[in-house]
């Protein structure tokens, strides 16, 4: 599995971290309620098939991703920075 | 059809003639007291018990594709019990003792062989760490040895003892430890309910859950509706879809582990070993052949197979601990898709659903806990109560704060 850096090209599996779903570009506000943070950080669609996740370009230019793939092929879709999709820091 | 020495003697002399299959295949009926999705390990052993113990045997068992297809057959066959945290070591515990007369049980040879696991260590605090525990495998009333280096060395002389990157230091011994057939598990399960008349109906795929008034009433399946007051979803990887049914998401993701059988070899490795520092552990099968695996690939997958650099870390760590394999050719490799939870545990709870059931969560330990694992969801979808080794395998403890981290990461999904 190889994944197309925006920054960097295209590059091993082994240079990227797994996070997880994006789901963790969704995060609640502070005084959400508690069943908001348990669905944030613990429920998952988990689908068969296309998904986007968070990988961390960690032995490269330390981007955060917005990985689209399918978990059932393993074929990469798309790959975006994470910054401009959320607007980056505040 | 009873199996015994004498049915096998007799049979050998009259050209084998007389054997029936195993189990029958039914046609799904209209209705029944209780469903099971999932004719693999947990699912079969659930309703195995479910029989047995509470003389439920109106019900049926629905697989999508054939008894014993997906993970309870695609597994390295560890049987242990050397947990530590109350919640998991009584339960791991409790199916060990169901392991030992689970032949008997089944009138079935699972070849179950206590061959005693090792886990090696490497340095003083990783000892530390393996006394722990084995203090605590004890205390629950299992079998733990603390072994230092020359008592490793009794057991296992071909290791590579004085590698400079991770030298043995020693190794906690279980003796109780070992290995079964795994797909014989799947199928003792399977005739063993199929005798006391459950339907075990294979090719017939759930694509819905009827709920009426929030009580559960039957599923849609590929072979038509079925009725049912009592459903449990036993569908390990593919979890997620099966509740996306009931309209619930869980805490599941599912990611997919490697493992790898060599050719079969004469007798030379005679217990389980694992190797903490490179994530691999081995055993070698009656055939002959090595059967070795390592850790997740680390990205959610549903591919059963994975991908390159696991493959290659896995055989490094092999070369490391033990240069004598290094001729022998792999065969066969292959991913299991684990139900991994948030914290590493299990799930076998009721859902806010009545009358729905979930036995999931496996993560990457599943094989040992499959008698276990029936006979609590057997309790549970027969008393509406947790069995009391079972009890802390709570759908709702990641939004309580009852985590059962046995790891100590942390409840995250991508840390277990």
């Amino acid at each position: 599995m190889r994944i197309t850096c925006p920054l960097c090209g295209p590059r091993d599996r082994r240079e990227f971290y797994y996070y997880g779903t994006d789901d963790y570009l969704n995060r609640p506000v502070a005084d959400a309620a508690p069943t908001a943070w348990d669905d944030y950080l613990h429920n998952r669609d988990n689908p068969a098939g296309v998904t986007r996740d968070l990988w961390y370009h960690d032995m490269g230019c330390t981007s955060w991703l917005a990985v689209t793939r399918n978990t059932v092929t393993h074929a990469i879709l798309k790959v975006e920075a994470v910054a401009p999709v959320t607007g980056g820091a505040k | 059809m009873r199996y015994s020495g004498f049915k096998v003697i007799t049979e050998g002399l009259f050209g084998n003639k007389g054997w029936k299959p195993a189990w029958r295949d039914p046609a799904p009926k209209a209705e029944y007291d209780a469903i099971i999705i999932g004719g693999g390990g947990h699912g079969l052993a659930t309703a195995y018990y479910l029989a047995k113990n509470h003389g439920l045997t109106n019900i049926a068992v629905l697989e999508k594709g054939y008894l014993g297809s997906g993970n309870i057959g695609r597994n390295t066959t560890i049987v242990r019990a050397n947990y530590i945290l109350p919640g998991n070591s009584e339960f791991y515990s409790h199916s060990l003792k169901l392991w030992e007369t689970l032949e008997t049980d089944l009138n079935y040879n699972v070849m179950h062989s206590q061959r005693g696991l090792i886990n090696l260590f490497h340095s003083d605090g990783q000892r530390d760490a393996f006394a722990r525990r084995g203090n605590s495998m004890i205390n629950q009333g299992d079998d733990a040895i603390l072994l230092d280096r020359e008592g490793v060395r009794e057991h296992l002389p071909y290791l590579d003892f004085e590698q400079t990157r991770f030298p043995i230091y020693g190794g906690l011994y279980h003796p109780r430890g070992g290995t079964a057939r795994h797909d014989a598990v799947a199928w003792g399960f399977a005739r063993g309910a199929d005798r006391r008349g459950v339907d075990l109906i294979q090719n017939c795929e759930v694509t819905g859950i009827d709920i009426e008034n929030g009580r559960v009433v039957g599923v849609q399946t590929t072979r038509g509706a079925i009725k049912a007051k009592k459903v449990g979803m036993v569908v390990a990887g593919r979890s997620s879809q099966v509740a996306a049914m009931a309209g619930m998401r869980l805490p599941i993701e599912s990611h997919v582990l490697q493992a790898f059988v060599t050719e079969g070899l004469k007798p030379v490795i005679d217990h389980v070993i694992s190797f903490g520092m490179g994530h691999f552990y081995i055993s070698q099968s009656d055939k002959g052949g090595l059967v070795f695996g390592g850790d997740l690939d680390f990205y959610s997958s549903y591919a059963a197979r994975g991908n390159l650099p696991m493959v290659e870390h896995v055989m490094e760590a092999g070369m490391t601990l033990m240069p004598m394999i290094g001729r022998a050719k792999v065969l066969r490799s292959w991913g299991g898709i684990m139900d991994m939870s948030p914290d590493g545990s299990p799930i076998i709870d009721k859902t806010h659903i009545d009358g729905l059931f979930v036995d999931c969560g496996w993560n990457y330990g599943g094989f040992k806990a499959v008698p276990a694992s029936g006979l609590c969801m057997a309790h549970l979808m027969a008393t509406g109560e947790s069995h009391p080794v079972a009890a802390r395998f709570k759908l709702n403890r990641f939004a309580t704060g009852h985590l059962l981290d046995e790891e100590g990461t942390g409840s995250q999904h991508n840390l277990h």
